[in-house]
């Protein structure tokens, strides 16, 4: 597939949908000392009269901790809110099941956090692949995070003096996370889901939970609504707005065994993408190193243990290949606990990526342990020995207990196995510093967007931008658009929703006429075998040609031959499932695109060709320090490829090194 | 009273009345209980008890008016916990109109049988003021003396199958009061996950004395102990 | 390993539903429960049956979505477990398993053994929260909170919705997981201004919705895969019958 990158002058929006010369892309990031720039443009952005803004209905597709927080705060700013989520209850979110923490430079420990240094981690942790305005804006705001929440209720651990504990997370050296035993995601997402519930009590938020957004609808080069399904009585319906704002999540599931919810999907992003919104960084993809490895053929999602469990846990393999003693018989001697010899100050505490492609290597050279060789051993021995059962138990309790139930071994007294496995996705819809998309009025937030990571998440990061997103930032800038352009008029009865509601309703009648002779989930587990040997862990120039020639095959081979039982008109999972596979399918082709043409390494993105001596990921700068921003041109056809240039002027280009 | 009104209204309230009219009933029982015991003190002792419950509170309360203050509120109290206890099933069975077609029980079987146990209790309670209050049954024509407690009680037990009876219906009871004890602490939100095993062993206490206290008279009748 | 299923199928709420019979063949003991019914379901589609819809989503025991009737326990025979998280190791071969949906007035059932939990978003609606908008949060170090009191507040709010405490309950009463929510907010110094008012609202509510009352029988507790405690339940009738007094003397002065 060739990748068609046509000029034109630069734009002073860099939003404009309709056609596109440019192969720049302006994130509207205002200038200045990097510490006032946010100030600054909240200071510009125009205000919306507190009187007018009932008059406005923002459509908010997600209710995880990106969109919860967005739909309470815009609701109790006076908008009218309608919130969509695919699950029964907005408290479901994938969000939920983060274990670790949530990062903030508030410096409790007094060991030399700031913000600054918050910020620097994150572009360098992100291997200088994202925009240093919207990461310094986000370390910022990472403090009013934690103050809000604590007002909510959150039960975050704490000392025995009543004030805030913290743990070191991940690749930093510094303690900045805050956590709720092993169930910070969730803590925070109820605080959210109470609060947008406290809305939705008082009537300013309009919830419809078990309703999938299906596609957007966009008038006059602007977001202007959304067609649904009614999961429940298969009802196709419009719904129109103002502004349309997606915080619907990561797209792991494209891999079919992921750390994502069985429901993760990209549909709501990609629907959006062939509607205009440029897709970012589809390849950057986070592995998590310590997953439970998988059991058989059967399983259908993996099981994330907070690599929190890497502070006191000792990752190590035998050291002779293929050596089939169990953990117990192998004297210290034989066991080559190998992060610890390869980046003596880091440890076991090297960021994930490092982590990941090290477990990859070893495995690779018949090191493995567990069924396949697929796992290393993650030890808590010597933890136990120095803290005691009890201390292990109070930090890990829960992972400890899920680890059992899940694979029958207890951990206190074996070592876990584990292995790395899909977890984060960096990529995601293009958006400015004011989280707009390329689609004027289509505003991206959460994991759905491509994100303040670059090409690698730090631990406990997420959360904190989900909340960024949707507490502090969106709930400004969508006012400056809303106060721009006035109370739309455009109601459903507009002959797009009902051209886009056609559009919907001819899909799903495909979907359920082509009645051929294979499950839909066994087309998800094709690709994500396709995905995760060409545009995994590693990635090379002929696995990715080999993909991008092995999916189109297999798109073709679902649209004549999948198998969906039932009618549209009723709860039908096995439909649902086929549309969002259906997208996952387009998807997939374009992350090995991208993949493909970005020839250096950076984060979670590891091309073999290009890596140091020692293994590391190497960088291109000179011809790589862009973001890669997608502009869809129909199934079948090359992309657009748009460049946004990243330029450093705080944090300095380095070659990350954890040695 | 309406604030008293709304908590009615709500299960929570209807279970806290249920929990302080089971207060009065459990203090009566253990009270009743005693009094019962004396019986093993002979004739003189237990009659002179009984006569002593009728003159009590004198002399500013007249004869048997304590007595009958006590009736009263024995009277709304079992009325309010049995209105309380079937409105709360009623509301329990309309709770699940459809039953499981499996269902295990996975903790304790007493709590179950709470309704049942105090319908047994009910029937019992009006068999028993008609046998030895008012001498109506379980007595042969001209055996009940009325203030001759004592005897009554005897000839009562002496009657093989009203003595089952009468243990029959302190086991229900002790079934009872075994859950309905902890569970008052419970309703009342006195109970806390430090004090739960404590409670539950006070339940059993006042279940076990009531149960072995009261069985032990007609057994010691049967056995002619007491005669 | 192989298995005899009944499982309750019901086409929609309107209809009636009844148990159909599946055989499970040579099941590996390291699926999950629904990655065994995965693969009925593979096998019923290519047979051009309907599969058995059960709601799931993040299959790792935290979201709730998830949640089955086995053998007449809700979640199934291990303790502490979400139907997701219980595993084939814990049957034997030649089990029959009976699976059906939660069953409570308050949770009509939709389809198969999906149910509507929708009651319980409104029951948090009417009070399961702090009053805090966005951004008028005090400095978090500001007040300290005991870190028993963080602890106990964190062990009441790690339910997580899954309603099995009313599918267990013989009063399909939903006690354990008000208390829980109520019990996690009165136990910080946060929850404390609406404490009482929470309290009366979240009660009203949940009783309007149809769950029944409680009798302390303690089925919730035992089949609640985040192992929330009754002493919730004695918190929430604490902080009730205290609302109630406090109004009373409002009311007389
Ligand atoms: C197992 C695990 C552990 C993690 N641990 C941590 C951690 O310790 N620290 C950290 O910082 N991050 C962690 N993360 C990452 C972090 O949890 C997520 O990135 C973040 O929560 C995403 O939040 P979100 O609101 O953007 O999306 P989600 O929480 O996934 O919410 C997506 C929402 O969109 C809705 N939705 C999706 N598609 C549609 C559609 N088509 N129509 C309608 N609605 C739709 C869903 O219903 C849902 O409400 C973890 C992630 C996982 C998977
Ligand atoms: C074997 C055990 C018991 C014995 C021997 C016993 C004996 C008696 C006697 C002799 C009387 C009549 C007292 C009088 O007329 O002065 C009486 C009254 C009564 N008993 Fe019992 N009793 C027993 C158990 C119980 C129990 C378990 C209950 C309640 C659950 C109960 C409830 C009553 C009541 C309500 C009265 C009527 C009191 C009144 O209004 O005069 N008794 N009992
Ligand atoms: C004099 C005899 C009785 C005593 C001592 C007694 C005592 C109690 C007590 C202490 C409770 C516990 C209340 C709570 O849980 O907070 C209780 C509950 C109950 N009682 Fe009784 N009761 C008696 C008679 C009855 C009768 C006659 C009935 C008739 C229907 C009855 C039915 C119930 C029921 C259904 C419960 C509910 C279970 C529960 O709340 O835990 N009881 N009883
Ligand atoms: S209390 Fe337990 S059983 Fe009930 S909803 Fe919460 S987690 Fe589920
Ligand atoms: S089982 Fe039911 S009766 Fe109460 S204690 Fe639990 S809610
Ligand atoms: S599927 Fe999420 S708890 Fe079971």
């Amino acid at each position: 597939m060739a990748i068609d990158t046509s000029v034109r002058p630069q734009t002073e929006t860099g939003r404009s949908t309709a056609d596109f010369q440019s192969t720049t892309l302006d994130a509207n990031a205002p200038v200045g000392p990097i510490e006032t720039r946010w100030d600054t443009h909240r200071f510009n952005m125009k205000l919306v009269n507190p009187a007018n803004k009932r008059k406005y209905t923002i459509i908010m597709v997600g209710s995880g901790l990106a969109g919860g927080s967005a739909a309470a705060s815009l609701a109790e700013l006076g908008y009218n809110v309608k919130c969509f989520c695919y699950q029964d209850s907005p408290r479901r979110a994938h969000s939920i099941a983060a274990q670790g923490g949530i990062n903030a430079a508030k410096n409790y420990r007094n060991d030399g956090d700031s913000i600054y240094r918050l910020f620097y981690d994150t572009v360098k942790g992100g291997d200088f692949r994202s925009r240093e305005s919207n990461v310094y804006r986000l370390s910022q705001i990472s403090v009013n995070i934690i103050d809000q929440c604590v007002a909510q209720g959150v039960p975050f651990a704490r000392e025995y003096g009543g004030m805030l504990d913290n743990r070191s997370f991940g690749g930093a050296q510094v303690s900045r996370t805050f956590y709720a035993r092993g169930q910070t995601g969730q803590q925070l997402l109820l605080g959210a889901y109470q609060a947008l519930e406290r809305q939705i009590g008082l009537g300013t938020v309009k919830m419809y939970p078990r309703t999938e957004m299906l596609d957007v609808v966009v008038i006059d080069g602007k977001a202007q609504g959304i067609v649904t399904r009614d999961m429940v009585t298969g009802k196709v319906e419009s719904h129109a707005g103002d502004a349309v704002v997606l915080a619907t999540g990561g797209y792991g599931n494209v891999f079919y065994l992921s750390t994502n919810a069985k429901g993760c999907n990209v549909t709501a992003s990609w629907r959006a993408h062939r509607r205009g919104a440029f897709f970012a960084n589809p390849c950057y993809t986070q592995i998590h190193p310590t997953c439970i490895p998988v059991s058989g053929d059967h399983q259908s999602k993996l099981t994330l243990m907070s690599e929190s469990l890497r502070n006191d846990g000792r990752i190590w393999i035998p050291v002779r290949k293929g050596d089939a003693r169990s953990p117990d018989q192998i004297p210290e001697a034989e066991r080559d606990y190998y992060l610890e010899r390869k980046y003596p100050s880091f440890g076991n505490l090297v960021p994930r990526d490092v982590a990941s492609r090290n477990a990859k290597e070893v495995c690779d050279e018949g090191r493995g342990v567990g069924p396949g060789g697929l796992g290393v051993y993650l030890d808590f021995a010597d933890a136990i020995k120095r803290l005691g059962a009890k201390v292990v138990r109070e930090r890990y309790g829960n992972l400890f207990d899920m680890y059992e139930r899940i694979t029958g071994e207890n951990p206190y007294e074996v070592p876990m196995r584990i292995y790395p496995a899909i977890h984060y996705t960096m990529g995601g819809l293009w958006v400015d510093y004011n989280l707009q998309s390329t689609i004027p009025g289509l505003y991206v937030i959460g994991e759905a967007n491509f994100s303040d990571h670059g090409a690698n998440r730090l631990g406990a990061s997420a959360l904190m931008q989900g909340l960024a997103d949707g507490y502090f930032v969106l709930p400004y800038t969508i006012g400056d658009y809303l106060a721009n352009l006035g109370p739309s008029k455009v109601t459903t009865a507009h002959t797009a929703f009902a051209e886009v509601e056609a559009e919907v309703n001819e899909r799903t009648r495909r979907l359920l006429s082509i009645n051929g002779k294979r499950t839909v989930d066994s087309f998800h587990r094709e690709l994500g075998h396709i995905m995760w040997d060409y545009c995994g862990m590693a990635r090379n120039d002929a696995g990715l040609k080999q993909a991008l020639n092995r999916i189109p095959e297999l798109r073709a081979e679902f649209w004549e031959n999948v198998k969906v039982p039932g009618d549209g008109a009723e709860l039908n999972q096995s439909l649902e499932k086929a549309g969002r596979v259906a997208d996952f399918l387009e998807l997939g082709e374009l992350m090995c695109l991208d993949a493909l043409h970005r020839t250096e390494s950076c984060g979670g993105h590891f091309r073999e060709e290009s890596q140091t001596p020692e293994g590391e990921a190497l960088r291109d700068d000179e011809h790589f320090a862009y973001v890669a921003a997608w502009q869809f041109k129909g199934v079948d056809r090359p992309p657009t490829l748009h460049r946004e240039p990243l330029n450093f002027e705080y944090v300095h280009l380095t070659q990350r090194s954890y040695k | 009273m309406a604030t008293a009104l709304t908590l009615y209204r709500t299960t929570i309230g209807k279970k806290a009345v249920m929990a302080v009219s089971g207060l009065i009933l459990v203090g009566f029982v253990v009270f009743h209980m005693i009094g019962n015991l004396k019986i093993y003190l002979g004739a003189q002792h237990y009659n002179d008890y009984a006569a002593g419950l009728r003159t009590f509170g004198g002399p500013f309360l007249g004869n048997s008016q304590f007595l009958w203050l006590a009736r009263v509120v024995l009277l709304v109290a079992v009325g309010w916990h049995i209105v309380a206890a079937i409105q709360l099933t009623r509301l329990s069975q309309t709770s699940r109109p459809t039953r499981y077609a499996q269902k295990k029980v996975t903790v304790s079987y007493a709590s179950r049988t709470m309704r049942w146990g105090g319908v047994i209790v009910l029937l019992f309670i009006i068999y028993h003021i008609l046998h030895f209050t008012i001498g109506a049954v379980g007595y042969t024509p001209g055996q009940y003396q009325e203030g001759d407690v004592y005897q009554n009680v005897v000839r009562g037990f002496s009657v093989w199958y009203v003595s089952i009876f009468y243990i029959a219906a302190m086991i229900a009871l002790g079934f009872h009061l075994y859950h309905g004890v902890w569970s008052m602490f419970q309703t009342l939100g006195v109970n806390t996950s430090r004090t739960t095993r404590a409670l539950h062993t006070l339940a059993a206490v006042v279940a076990g004395a009531v149960v072995l206290g009261n069985i032990s008279i007609p057994l010691a009748v049967l056995a002619g102990v007491v005669r | 390993m192989n298995l005899t299923l009944h499982v309750w199928r019901q086409k929609n709420a309107a209809t009636q539903g009844a148990f159909v019979k599946y055989d499970a063949r040579d099941i590996s003991p390291d699926m999950s429960f629904l990655e065994m019914l995965d693969v009925i379901n593979e096998e019923l589609i290519l047979k051009g049956e309907q599969p058995i819809a059960f709601d799931h989503d993040c299959r790792e025991g935290i979201c709730g979505t998830c949640g089955l009737m086995i053998n007449g326990i809700a979640h199934g025979p291990q303790r502490a477990t979400t139907t997701c998280q219980l595993h084939m190791r814990h049957f034997k071969d030649g089990d029959t398993v009976y699976i059906e949906p939660w069953r409570a007035h308050a949770f009509p059932i939709i389809k198969d053994l999906v149910v509507d939990r929708g009651a319980f978003d409104r029951i948090i609606q009417a009070g399961g929260f702090v009053s805090v908008s966005t951004g008028s949060a005090p400095e978090a170090n500001a007040l300290p909170v005991p870190k028993v009191s963080a602890d106990l507040a964190m062990d009441a709010a790690a339910c997580i919705g899954c309603g099995a405490c009313v599918a267990a309950c013989p009063n399909s009463s939903a006690m354990l997981f008000t208390g829980s929510l109520i019990a996690h907010l009165a136990r910080l110094p946060q929850g404390q201004p609406e404490r009482y008012e929470r309290v009366v609202n979240m009660v009203e509510v949940m009783d309007k919705e149809g769950f029944g009352g409680c009798t302390n029988i303690g089925e919730c507790s035992s089949a609640c895969p985040k192992e929330i405690s009754m002493d919730v339940i004695a918190w929430m009738n604490r902080d009730l019958l205290r609302a109630t007094i406090a109004k009373g003397k409002q009311g007389s002065q």
